[in-house]
């Protein structure tokens, strides 16, 4: 036996890589990457900015005074609330993301593999079926998908199997599955003429109709739901264990996975409650977080989360500029997502 | 220090095993055999406290593994499972550190106290050279020995393992035995499931056989691996050489 006498070329590189400084390093290059992103997306748009009317309308909106501007307004009132909503689903679409993937175990699942996006997208169609304004729309697809998560949990408690995260998953696709098809029914009965194109657009998401009061309503539970995360994160690595493993280690495992999964959910709902059903985020993003920050959820976290508000702002930004019309975000996110994550999982180094 | 008394095992709609009675006192090994399917792991998880005795209790240190809280339970019993394909590559650092997590609060990460028990515990195996390497890129037989490294950190002083040599090659058999035999020299108890009669009779005070779920024989190792009673366990023929001390091997005829 040689162990003691290993060569590790590949421990003396990798060790300066994984310690805080290098953590805050990443995250500093990420913040600094992320306010460059959104310097283009303020100025760019239907109505472009230049930086002297970015700058001039900044100063104004904190330091008051300045003849009312039209460019101020197109700042104030519809650039800046889009790119904060746009920040804000995808910083909760990457953390969760990432806690989802260690919880499973599997780098393969999204925010939605319980079914909160399914839920979600249910109460939303039947609002929308209902007669619901906007508001009532977001908070019942919220409540839904928050619902349907209850759902699985609650049936996968009930069933007795030894691997219970894959029971989860498995009821998941079932729940998931169910909410489909009577998305497919209500919108088969559904007036062909308003309501079917409301549902139609819904369920394609989008953040066009940003505002602030949007904002408002879903920062803070976003910011809960990620506090929480950041709170147990170290912990939740043992999640990433079997569990027999994670028990005698001595994590109370039921709780802290079902914290989680309240946590995740609560920032996941409230995203696809005010910008519909975003696909590919939670998966792809928090791979590449992975690969840049290793797997220890406590250095994950931030970085899926910044990385969340990049890809998320970044791809919002190419939704409503490349063409005429708003792109919905959720297309754009499949049409990137896909092809990054085939060369993502190609490396499979994480 | 580790007793069973009494103890019928199993899962709530299914018993596996029962009539298991031992009791180890502070630096004895246990080795337990059995063929497939006769309920070692079952009786290690029961052992453990992650399934709950169907009669009969565990007890460690004179208490009830059942009436402990699961922190409470880790700091006296630590576990080294049945080889498993890590599902993420994290570093053998942070793989170890882990083992701390009985000794640290929900909110809380590690701290000093902490980094400096798991440099203690690569530093007693002599793999403190793999501390920055990711567990995905080591060999099985590296790998075993981190998950003891984890077990040390975890400062209890039973441990349990789940067959430590399975899989590995003869090299890292040989180390992962000779590091047991350490620990039980430090005082460690050590309970382990094996299938090689042979490193029962070298490397454990005692042995338990187990025949669908019952004790065949629960004995000091030459008494219990007799050839015979090795016959009826595993259904094949065997012959019982004396090598030298402890040593034996044991061959199919």
């Amino acid at each position: 036996m040689k162990s003691s006498s290993f060569p590790t070329p590949a421990a003396t590189a990798d060790a300066p890589s994984r310690d805080a400084r290098s953590l805050a390093a990443l995250v500093g290059f990420g913040f600094a990457l992320f306010v460059v992103v959104a310097l283009v997306a303020i100025a760019s748009g239907q109505y472009p900015l230049t930086p002297a009317q970015v700058a001039r309308g900044l100063w104004h909106g904190v330091a008051g005074g300045g003849a009312p501007a039209l460019a101020d307004e197109v700042l104030w009132q519809i650039r800046l609330p889009r790119i904060a909503l746009a920040s804000l689903v995808g910083v909760a679409l990457g953390a969760a993301g990432a806690a989802f993937q260690h919880l499973f175990r599997n780098p393969l699942v999204a925010p939605d593999t319980l079914g909160v996006s399914s839920g979600a997208a249910l109460g939303a169609v039947l609002a929308i079926f209902a007669g619901a304004g906007a508001f009532t729309t977001g908070v019942t697809a919220f409540a839904a998908g928050i619902a349907a998560v209850l759902l699985v949990t609650l049936l996968a408690a009930r069933i007795r199997a030894h691997d219970r995260t894959l029971t989860l998953v498995l009821i998941g696709v079932v729940v998931a599955s169910l909410c489909g098809a009577a998305i497919s029914l209500v919108k088969f009965v559904a007036d062909p003429y308003n309501q079917l194109p409301a549902i139609t657009f819904w369920l394609m998401g989008s953040l066009a109709a940003a505002s602030w009061p949007q904002v408002a309503s879903v920062a803070p539970v976003i910011v809960v739901g990620l506090a929480v995360l950041a709170a147990l994160s170290w912990r939740v690595n043992l999640l990433a264990l079997p569990e027999d493993e994670a028990r005698a280690l001595g994590a109370n495992v039921a709780r802290l996975r079902a914290t989680v999964i309240g946590a995740a959910t609560l920032a996941t709902a409230a995203s696809v409650a005010v910008c519909g059903i975003v696909g590919w985020v939670g998966l792809v993003v928090p791979h590449m977080a992975r690969l840049v920050a290793g797997p220890d959820f406590s250095r994950l976290l931030p970085v899926a989360a910044l990385f969340g508000a990049i890809f998320m702002l970044a791809i919002d930004t190419l939704a409503r500029t490349v063409t005429p019309i708003d792109l919905p975000p959720g297309v754009l996110t499949a049409f990137v997502g896909t092809p990054l994550f085939l060369v993502l999982l190609a490396r499979r180094s994480t | 220090m580790l007793a069973a008394r009494e103890l019928a095992f199993g899962f709530p709609s299914r018993e596996v095993g029962r009539g298991v009675d031992f009791a180890l006192a502070r630096g004895e090994t246990l080795a337990i055999l059995g063929a497939n399917g006769a309920g070692k792991t079952t009786l290690l998880r029961t052992l453990l406290g992650l399934l709950a005795p169907r009669a009969g209790r565990v007890d460690v240190d004179g208490v009830s593994v059942a009436s402990l809280s699961d922190t409470e339970r880790a700091k006296r019993i630590a576990y080294v499972p049945q080889q498993d394909v890590p599902a993420y590559a994290f570093t053998v650092d942070e793989s170890v550190a882990m083992g701390r997590a009985a000794h640290l609060g929900v909110f809380a990460r590690p701290g000093d106290a902490d980094r400096e028990a798991v440099r203690e515990a690569l530093g007693r195996l002599d793999i403190a050279a793999l501390a920055a390497r990711r567990v995905t890129e080591l060999s099985g037989g590296e790998r075993q020995l981190v998950m003891i490294a984890r077990a040390l950190a975890q400062r209890a002083p039973v441990l349990i393992l789940d067959e430590p040599t399975a899989n590995l090659d003869f090299g890292h058999r040989a180390r992962v035995l000779a590091e047991l035999d350490r620990l039980r020299n430090a005082g460690m108890t050590i309970v382990f499931a094996t299938h090689e009669p042979e490193h029962a009779l070298a490397h454990a005070d005692r042995a338990l056989l187990l025949a669908d779920g019952r004790p065949l024989a629960l004995d000091a190792p030459d008494l219990a691996l007799t050839a015979a009673n090795i016959e009826r366990l595993y259904a094949t023929r065997v012959r019982l050489v004396h090598v030298e001390g402890r040593r034996y091997a044991c061959v199919p005829e």
